[in-house]
C-alpha cells in the first residue's frame, strides 16, 4: 500500500526528472526570488538607512555611518516619543493575545459540539473580518462619545483590535478542530476520564500547536494594528499610531531606526513562537503521542504523505 | 447534580458566548450606532437626533457624480491590486506545491513569504520612500542610466505607489489560501490526464484552476475587503490624492460630518457585504478549513 503511494505521488516528480526541469520551473523560481526581493528589499534598505550619519536624510546617500538616529529614538526632546507607545503596544498585544486565544479556543470547543446559531456566529465572524476598519473605529468612537466616555487604547482600542484578531483565532481553531479525531476523546471518556481530564490531558495537548499559532496571530496583529486603533487611542498613542503621526509631521531617519527595532522585535516574537511549536512537535516525537501532524497545519496532506513515504525516487 | 447538568447541557452555548459577546459589543454595536447617526438631521455644521433620509438622498442626487467617481476609483484600484496579487499568489503556490519536492523546503519557502505578515504594516509602508521617492533608489538609477533627465514623479505619492504598497502588504492574504487548496490536489491526477493525452495548459485550465477556485474566492474576499476599506495606506503613499470611497468617508469623519460619513459608510458596507456574500454562496468557506 505504502509502496503504491510512493509510486503514485512520486510519479509527477519522476516524470519531471526524466524530462529534466522545464523552462516553467526556472521562470517560476526566478519569479519567487524576485518576489522575495520585492518583499524584503525595502525593509533591508530601511535597515541600512537607519544607520545614517547625523546629517543624513531619509534617502541615500549615506552621510556617514552612526547610531545617532537610534539614540534619537529615545531622546524625549525630539518629535516622536516612542518609548511609552512601545510599552503600551506590548501591554495591549499581550492582553489581546490572551483574550483571543482563550475565546477562540472556547468557541472552537463549542463548534465541536455544535450549537443552535453556530451559522450566525460564523457569519458574524466573517463579517468582522471584512467590515471596513474605519467603520468599526468610527462606530466605537461615536458610541463612546455619546455615552459620555473617553476612549483609549484599553477600552475602544482593545475592543476594535479584538474584532480583527478573533476572526483569525476562530478560523484557525476551526481548522485545527476539524482535523481532530473525535474517537480519541470518546476513548478517554470510555476509560472514565472526566470532562476536565479530557480537556486537560487529551484535547489541549493535541491542539497546542494551534493555540500557539492563535497566540502568535493575536500578539502580532494587535502589536502592528493601526487602521482600527488610530482613532480610538485617545491621548496615548500605540507604537504604529505614533509612527504614522511622526511620518505625517516630520519624517526623519529616527523613524527608520524605530522601524528597524520594531521589525527585529517582531522577528524575535515569530522565532519564539516557532521554537515553541518545534519543541511541542519534538516532545510528541519522543513520547510517540498522536497528534495533528505538522504538515496538516498547512493543509499539506500530500507533503506529509511524501514525508512519511520517504523522498520520491529520483 | 442540577448545576453540573446545566453546564453539561448548555456548555456549547457558554463556550461560544464570550466571543459572540465581544463581536456584538464591538462590531454589531458600533454598526448600529453608525446606522442611527446616518438618519440624524444634519445641516453641514451641526447635527441633531432625528429620522431623515436626506443624508442618503444626497449621495444619489447632488453628490451623485462624486459618489460615482469615488466608487470607480475604488473599484479600479481594488481590481488592479486583486489581479496582481492573484497572479503572484497563483504563481508562488504553483511553485511551492508542484515545483518543490522536499516538504521542508516547501514549508521554509512558504514561511519566507508569510513572515512579513507578522511584522509592522506601517514599517513596510514607510520603507517604500527610499526606494520610490523622488530621491529614491529607482529614480537614481533612472536618471543615472539616462532613461530620463527628470526623476519619474509618477513613482511616488501616486496611484502607482499606492498599488505597490497594497501588493506589498496584502499579497500574503492571497498566497496563503491558494497554497492551502493547491496543496490538496493529488498530482496523480496530472499523470492520469497526461495519459489521456492532455497538454500542460489543459491540465492548468481544466484541473488546477477549477480545483483552486475556493482558495481564489477566500483570497479575493480578503484582498478586496482590505484594499477597498483602506484609507491609511492610500493617504500616506498617495499623499492624500486618492479619492476612494473610504478616504472620502474618513475625511467626512475628520471634518465632523458624522451623519454624511455614516450614510456613506452604510451604503459602502452593504455593497461590500453583497460582494462577499455572493462569493460565499459560490464557495463554502467552512469546508475549506
Amino acid at each position: 500500500m505504502s509502496d503504491a503511494t510512493v509510486v503514485q505521488n512520486g510519479g509527477h516528480a519522476t516524470a519531471k526528472k526524466e524530462k529534466g526541469r522545464g523552462t516553467g520551473f526556472y521562470v517560476r523560481a526566478t519569479f519567487f526570488f524576485a518576489f522575495l526581493f520585492f518583499l524584503y528589499g525595502p525593509i533591508v534598505v530601511m535597515g541600512i538607512l537607519s544607520f545614517q550619519g547625523p546629517t543624513g536624510g531619509m534617502t541615500f546617500p549615506m552621510r556617514g555611518f552612526s547610531l545617532h538616529w537610534f539614540r534619537e529614538v529615545f531622546n524625549p526632546s525630539y518629535i516622536g516619543e516612542f518609548t511609552s507607545p512601545f510599552f503600551l503596544s506590548i501591554g495591549l498585544a499581550v492582553v489581546v493575545m490572551v483574550i483571543t486565544t482563550v475565546l477562540s479556543f472556547l468557541a472552537g470547543l463549542a463548534y465541536r459540539r455544535g450549537f443552535k446559531g453556530s451559522g450566525i456566529v460564523f457569519y458574524l465572524t466573517v463579517a468582522s473580518l471584512v467590515t471596513p476598519s474605519f467603520l468599526i473605529s468610527i462606530g466605537i468612537g461615536l458610541g463612546f462619545s455619546n455615552l459620555g466616555l473617553q476612549t483609549n487604547a484599553w477600552t475602544g482600542g482593545l475592543g476594535a483590535q479584538l474584532t480583527w484578531t478573533l476572526p483569525f483565532g476562530l478560523l484557525i481553531m476551526l481548522a485545527i478542530f476539524s482535523r481532530l479525531d473525535t474517537s480519541i476523546e470518546e476513548m478517554a471518556r470510555d476509560l472514565g476520564a472526566t470532562d476536565w481530564q479530557r480537556l486537560q490531558h487529551v484535547v489541549i495537548p493535541i491542539v497546542l500547536p494551534g493555540l500557539i499559532a492563535v497566540a502568535l496571530f493575536g500578539f502580532t496583529l494587535s502589536y502592528d494594528e493601526f487602521p482600527r486603533t488610530a482613532l480610538l487611542v485617545g491621548s496615548n498613542n500605540t507604537l504604529p499610531v505614533e509612527m504614522l503621526a511622526v511620518q505625517s509631521i516630520a519624517p526623519r531617519p529616527n523613524l527608520y531606526a524605530v522601524g528597524t527595532m520594531t521589525t527585529i522585535f517582531s522577528l524575535a516574537v515569530i522565532t519564539i513562537s516557532f521554537v515553541a511549536l518545534w519543541l511541542v512537535e519534538k516532545r510528541r516525537g519522543l513520547t510517540g503521542g498522536g497528534g495533528v501532524p505538522e504538515a496538516e497545519h498547512y493543509g499539506d496532506a500530500l507533503g506529509q504523505r511524501r514525508k512519511q513515504a520517504g523522498p520520491p525516487a529520483e | 447534580m442540577p448545576t453540573s447538568s446545566f453546564f453539561a447541557r448548555y456548555s456549547a452555548y457558554l463556550q461560544a458566548a464570550p466571543l459572540t459577546l465581544v463581536l456584538l459589543v464591538f462590531l454589531v454595536g458600533p454598526l448600529i450606532v453608525i446606522l442611527i447617526f446616518s438618519v440624524f438631521k444634519f445641516t453641514g455644521f451641526i447635527w441633531e437626533p432625528g429620522f431623515v433620509i436626506e443624508n442618503y438622498e444626497r449621495i444619489f442626487t447632488d453628490r451623485f457624480p462624486v459618489t460615482i467617481k469615488n466608487y470607480v476609483q475604488t473599484i479600479k484600484i481594488t481590481a488592479i491590486t486583486w489581479a496582481i496579487t492573484l497572479f503572484i499568489g497563483f504563481t508562488l503556490s504553483y511553485f511551492f506545491v508542484f515545483d518543490l519536492i522536499r516538504f521542508k523546503i516547501k514549508i521554509f519557502f512558504f514561511l519566507l513569504v508569510i513572515v512579513p505578515f507578522w511584522t509592522s504594516g506601517v514599517v513596510r509602508m514607510v520603507s517604500w520612500l527610499p526606494i520610490l521617492g523622488r530621491e529614491g533608489l529607482v529614480n537614481k538609477v533612472v536618471v543615472g542610466v539616462g532613461l530620463s533627465e527628470q526623476p519619474w514623479d509618477f513613482l511616488f505619492l501616486s496611484e502607482f505607489s499606492v498599488i505597490v504598497g497594497y501588493v506589498h502588504v496584502f499579497s500574503l492574504f492571497m498566497v496563503a489560501p491558494l497554497f492551502n487548496v493547491m496543496a490538496r490536489i493529488d498530482p496523480s491526477l496530472f499523470e492520469a490526464a497526461r495519459d489521456q493525452g492532455a497538454k500542460g495548459w489543459q491540465i492548468l485550465l481544466y484541473i488546477i484552476i477549477p480545483m483552486t477556485k475556493p482558495g481564489i474566492a477566500i483570497g479575493t474576499i480578503f484582498v478586496v475587503a482590505l484594499v477597498a476599506s483602506d484609507s491609511t495606506i492610500s493617504r500616506i503613499l498617495s499623499g492624500g490624492k486618492m479619492g476612494t470611497i473610504s478616504t472620502t468617508i474618513s475625511n467626512q469623519y475628520q471634518h465632523f460630518q458624522y451623519p454624511f460619513a455614516a450614510a456613506n459608510g452604510i451604503i459602502f458596507l452593504i455593497v461590500l457585504l453583497l460582494f462577499v456574500g455572493g462569493l460565499m454562496r459560490v464557495v463554502n468557506v467552512r469546508e475549506q478549513l
